[in-house]
């Protein structure tokens, strides 16, 4: 891909303010500059990217029209977005309260451009990020306004139709829950074609004081898709954060999830849960920064490989100097079903501050011949015992999710794609 | 019922059965005692199907049927049942969905239609009375965070919903204390059928006052050394293992 010629043709297109045109051509430069990750970068060490380097991605068409394939119709305030871009037909934001905000970013470029100049300051990104910079056009801004609670979850499901030529697009998604307020988020992925895409997203959620957010992202992409997404997270004092990831597709699917505890009191719980199969690669790079003093923070990956699938975990948690009674483990747990699957696995610390308690521990396991021996011994078929066991394993993942629809769903689809009943 | 003749079987590449010769019938209680290290465990998992373990010789036929050439799951669904020394615990699996599952798939083996969640429930509310366990239990994930007389009260709750034709009950007292012993072999008992074979596998004599058994047989180095009504575990229990200290010794 010519990045650089995409650029130019797609700022062509464009009418932007002047800052955000300048952000842009930053971005782009930065891009050209870094190039796509290779194993020489210690943050994409097991992770190939030259598959995904080597496609020719061409920007998507106006796509025709298609049916939301939500992997589930939960009752939620939604917005539907086709190949990045929104989709009004397929959304539904009735009832929304008075002063909350859940938009299309295009739109709001469009109409308040500059409500997003602040949101939108970017400093040196990574590669990914700054080519998300450089070439989103659409996705998501949800503002919920000091001391509101919003009953319905807001539900951003992104669909991709791909079908001929490999295509690309960029999403962002840009989320303020102000000081006291609550919100329920489900962000989605959902492949409804069979060709190759690049979905490409980088999402900034912001809590202020006392704000209460849950997060669940959930993402079945297609199998030959390339998922590629940064997660940034900022706490302020006594905010509460609850984030969920679950991966189950694509070719590649890339979570880099960081968060900073940067006021007083903030909580942060981190889960995850993936399962790879055939020659997919999952990779999740999570960094947690404890900024200030009397945080705590929590976290369990749990993942499934069988086939000749790869996954990388490596969570980083950092606490800073004066950052004393900080609270804070990570944990990952996988359970590898065939010799060729293989984990990297690597939970770390970097602590500067000596009044802390931080916990850390990695596993990778195979099924307990004991267990499966047991379930045999009672007539349970040899394949329905290790799929249940596999599921076991699962279930304590999908068991967190917020939104019951969704433990159901996830639940049924993991339960498909092992290939057993519940 | 079963027919047990000259069984040899290697755990590794270690000779373990030494050839085995047994007739349960039907209705019967046998009781196998012997010293650590005899086979007694092995001959267990070895009619249930365990892996690790290689037959070198000899054969065992249920009802007629070779039990040898099947996997686990076929010969529970023959009606082989082993009530486990150390029941496994099984994390996020609950103890209702499990006992389903098994229940299920011994039926569908008979060409049964499967039971409804609700049947089921009925069903096993029923059989938890036999063992006293408390309802609760069937909620828990399969033995975990059981007691060691919780987790053997659970396997004959196992054995009273599969109502297996062969029950092997592999050192069930073991690790029992006197009133969970009781409540074991009472649901044990509660089991006994004209049907129904049973292979009570002990180190102790203690369980054979309260599964009173039709036959004793004392294995030793991998055979049986002595077979005889329930007086012999009296006898075995009065002048201990020693006895057979000789052909302990060849192993």
């Amino acid at each position: 891909m010519n990045a650089a010629a995409r650029f130019s043709e797609a700022e062509s297109r464009r009418n932007a303010p002047a800052w955000l045109a300048a952000a842009r051509k930053t971005a782009i430069a930065r891009f050209s500059e870094l190039g796509f990750p290779t194993e020489a970068d210690e943050d994409w060490r097991f992770t190939r990217v030259e598959p995904l380097a080597k496609t020719a991605f061409e920007l998507p068409k106006p796509a025709a029209t298609v049916e939301a394939k939500a992997l589930v119709p939960f009752d939620a305030y939604r917005l539907v977005f086709v190949d990045g871009r929104h989709a009004p037909a397929l959304s539904d934001l009735a009832g929304l309260a008075q002063g909350v905000r859940v938009a299309s970013l295009a739109q709001v470029l469009k109409d308040e451009p500059a409500l997003l100049e602040p949101r939108l300051k970017a400093s040196a990104e990574p590669a990914f990020a700054a080519l998300n910079t450089a070439f989103f056009d659409d996705g998501a801004l949800v503002i919920v306004p000091r001391g509101v609670t919003l009953e319905k979850p807001v539900h951003l499901l992104f669909l991709s139709t791909a079908a001929g030529a490999p295509v690309m697009w960029h999403g962002r998604v840009l989320v303020s829950v102000e000081a006291g307020a609550k919100l329920t988020l489900v962000e989605e992925y959902a492949g409804a074609g069979s060709g190759t895409y690049f979905a490409n997203m980088v999402c900034d959620l912001d809590l202020a004081e006392n704000a209460v957010l849950e997060h669940a992202k959930l993402q079945h992409d297609s199998e030959s898709a390339f998922h590629v997404a940064s997660l940034r997270v900022r706490q302020g004092r006594d905010s509460r954060f609850a984030g969920h990831s679950v991966s189950l597709g694509a070719a590649l699917c890339r979570n880099d999830i960081a968060v900073s505890l940067a006021g007083e009191g903030a909580d942060c719980a981190l889960d995850g849960l993936y399962h790879a199969g055939g020659r997919q690669q999952v990779d999740f790079h999570t960094a947690i920064d404890h900024v200030v003093p009397h945080c705590g923070s929590r976290e369990l990956f749990k993942g499934v490989l069988d086939g000749s699938a790869r996954a990388v975990f490596n969570g980083l948690i950092s606490v800073q100097p004066g950052a004393q009674k900080t609270s804070a483990s990570v944990y990952n747990k996988n359970l590898v079903l065939s010799e060729n699957a293989l984990v990297n696995t690597k939970p770390e610390f970097k602590i500067s501050a000596n009044d802390v308690q931080c916990k850390h521990g990695a596993t990778v396991g195979q099924l307990s011949g004991d267990a499966l021996f047991y379930l045999r011994s009672r007539g349970i078929g040899a394949v329905e015992a290790r799929n249940l066991l596999v599921y076991a394993f699962a279930r304590e993942m999908v068991e967190k999710l917020p939104v019951e629809a969704l433990r159901e769903a996830v639940s049924a689809r993991l339960a498909r794609s092992l290939g057993a009943g519940d | 019922m079963l027919e047990i003749k000259n069984l040899h079987a290697k755990a590794g590449d270690k000779d373990i059965l030494r050839g085995i010769d047994l007739k349960v019938g039907p209705g019967e209680v046998h009781a196998i005692m012997g010293p650590n290290g005899s086979g007694k465990s092995t001959l267990s998992y070895v009619l249930s199907g365990r892996e690790g373990y290689t037959v070198t010789a000899g054969s065992a036929e249920l009802g007629g049927k070779d039990l040898l050439s099947l996997p686990a799951e076929q010969r529970a669904r023959e009606g082989v049942f082993l009530a486990f020394q150390y029941p496994v615990e099984i994390p996020g699996v609950t103890n209702k969905y499990f006992l389903k599952a098994a229940y299920n798939a011994l039926r569908k083996h008979r060409g049964e239609k499967e039971a409804t969640a609700g049947e089921f429930l009925k069903i096993i509310k029923e059989k938890a009375k036999l063992v006293q366990m408390d309802p609760a239990f069937l909620n828990r994930a399969v033995n975990e965070g059981f007691s060691g007389g919780e987790k053997k009260r659970n396997e004959i709750l196992q054995l009273a919903v599969l109502e297996p034709k062969l029950a092997l009950l592999d050192e069930t007292d073991s690790g029992l204390d006197i009133d969970a012993l009781k409540i074991v072999a009472a649901g044990i008992n509660a089991m006994r059928d004209p049907k129904r074979s049973f292979i009570v596998v002990t180190h102790y004599q203690r369980l054979l006052d309260y599964i009173v058994p039709d036959f004793v047989h004392v294995l030793s180095a991998g055979r049986i050394v002595r077979s005889g009504g329930k007086e012999l575990a009296l006898q075995l229990e009065d002048e201990g293992y020693g006895v057979l200290g000789q052909e302990a010794a060849v192993r």
